[in-house]
């Protein structure tokens, strides 16, 4: 039964990571329909300058604070540069957002090296608890409250302000939005912002989880993000969160039982998920199809 | 006459590589119910639409009580004090009744307080299925709720595209009992083909063919005109 536990906790903390990773790519992809492969190089972005300013200021919360602020400059920079031209051209957005996912990664050897990095955990959070058999990180309880965290302001937000209101409304018919006096430009950059900043403070918090950081991490979990947004519905928050935790779940304990499945767990769930419920496991309809 | 509210100069529009409207004259009275009529594919919409600047004009001028339009971001152009009802009632079908209400209030004041009052009033509908989602609402409904969503800020100019589209005839008389109350608070741009409703609520009107703007007037040289009624409208 401990190892059970022990192997849900773990799970579920790595689903919240992938939720980290995820929940910016829910707003970009799955709110604003725009096929960003570029959203792991932020996320590898936001791995290296939160360790970066860990690093040099000594101090961790500062670390999370430059890597949001990092994925909010490149998240601008995205939008207006790469993605703005693109919208509502799928074909266009893939080529241009993998080719700027290749620029970001390359940029990230010339600027902190070709070599893997160590990511220290912060003192505050190394070590475990004890309780009864039943071992807890203290990261990953970390890690667990934080995705929580983020899960309710987020879900709070889209649901219940007024700015969460005009993002969906520009979602699904964007000239009406605007006749009713709102600057959609303006909120989408806003959107695609917050999305890469959140990106990026998935790589910041993920850093110390997995010890050490490279240029390419942003090519394997991007993809992971998109699997996850697709799973959990598009545009739905708990949708994500679900898939997040499913996937993460399913990887921890085939991991340990059957670890021959574990490399492709997450597409058979995918899989089934879009045999059975091709809208995503929560469906905001109407957003999906647009 | 007065100087008018809305003004448009020798208005060109083009949607790809089609030319819409072509030297379009058109001119709209404070006060007034100004009626755009004219068969399908007359350009009736894109008037509409390119004074909201979500078609704009490839040359010519809007103006807006004196002030030149032309070219300015339609999120500007709304807050000019012009409300908008497209044809197909533009409803967020995720919003409910009052999510769509709330997006569309450009200010949380007393005095849009009272507006959104006063709608909820003449269409009590809306305050029935307030919680609804917009797109489980019946046509009339959407109608409703799109017309009153586009009076709830202060509204100088509103522009209604087609409201009696697609409506039953019970549910047409509700449109047109609530636009003729509407018309005592703010002047109206109406786009109809259906003249029954057009003739119960217009002052004036244009007709429009193939782009051009042919003819305007009163509603009475048009109703005593069997002529001009049978060559651009059909009726007769």
């Amino acid at each position: 039964m401990e190892l059970f536990i022990n192997l849900a906790i773990n799970g579920i903390a790595m689903g919240m990571l992938i939720f980290l990773i995820a929940s910016g790519l829910t707003l970009i992809f799955g709110l604003m329909s725009v096929l960003n492969f570029a959203h792991g190089g932020l996320f590898a972005w936001g791995a290296y300058s939160g360790v970066f300013f860990y690093v040099l200021l000594d101090n961790f919360w500062l670390g999370l604070l430059g890597a949001i602020v990092t994925g909010l400059l490149l998240g601008w920079l995205t939008e207006v540069l790469i993605v703005r031209p693109v919208y509502g051209n799928h074909i266009r957005q893939i080529l241009i957002t993998l080719g700027f996912m290749l620029v970001l990664t390359e940029m990230l050897k010339v600027v902190f090296g070709p070599n893997i990095i160590n990511a220290p955990t912060p003192e505050m959070f190394q070590g475990s608890w004890m309780i009864g058999d039943i071992t807890i990180i203290k990261y990953r309880a970390f890690i667990i409250a934080v995705g929580l965290i983020l899960f309710i302001v987020m879900y709070s937000v889209l649901k219940y302000s007024k700015i969460g209101l005009i993002v969906r409304a520009g979602v699904m018919n964007k000239d009406m939005i605007q006749a009713l006096g709102v600057n959609i430009k303006l909120v989408f950059v806003l959107v695609f912002m917050v999305g890469s900043a959140l990106a990026a403070l998935g790589g910041a918090l993920f850093a110390p989880s997995s010890g050490a950081i490279y240029a390419e991490m942003g090519l394997e979990f991007g993809i992971f993000a998109f699997i996850v947004v697709i799973i959990g519905g598009m545009g739905s928050i708990p949708g994500s969160l679900l898939a997040a935790l499913l996937v993460g779940l399913a990887n921890t304990f085939t991991a340990y039982y059957m670890p021959i499945l574990s490399m492709v767990v997450t597409m058979i769930i995918m899989l089934i998920v879009l045999i059975f419920r091709p809208q995503g496991l929560f469906n905001v309809s109407g957003v999906s199809n647009k | 006459m007065t100087q008018p509210l809305l003004k448009l100069e020798k208005v060109n529009t083009y949607i790809e590589q089609f030319h819409i409207l072509q030297d379009v004259n058109f001119e709209v009275q404070k006060g007034e119910l100004t009626l755009l009529l004219g068969r399908n594919g007359a350009g009736k919409t894109t008037t509409l639409r390119t004074i909201m600047g979500l078609n704009p004009a490839a040359s010519g001028h809007v103006h807006m009580k004196d002030e030149d339009i032309t070219g300015t971001p339609t999120y500007k152009i709304a807050k000019k004090g012009i409300g908008y009802v497209p044809e197909d009632q533009g409803i967020f079908y995720e919003l409910t009744v009052g999510e769509n209400m709330r997006v569309a209030m450009m200010h949380e004041d007393d005095a849009t307080k009272e507006r959104l009052e006063w709608s909820l009033e003449l269409f009590p509908d809306l305050k029935k299925f307030w919680k609804k989602p917009g797109g489980q609402l019946s046509g009339g409904q959407k109608q409703m709720l799109s017309i009153a969503r586009a009076f709830v800020n202060e509204t100088d100019l509103l522009l209604i595209d087609e409201p009696s589209k697609g409506l039953a005839p019970v549910v047409i008389e509700k449109v047109i009992e609530a636009i003729e109350k509407i018309k005592d608070h703010t002047t109206v741009v109406l786009v109809e083909q259906n003249f029954y409703m057009a003739n119960r609520l217009g002052d004036r009107f244009y007709i429009l063919d193939d782009g051009l703007s042919v003819h305007d007037g009163y509603m009475k040289e048009l109703n005593e005109n069997e002529e001009l009624k049978r060559k651009y409208l059909g009726i007769g």
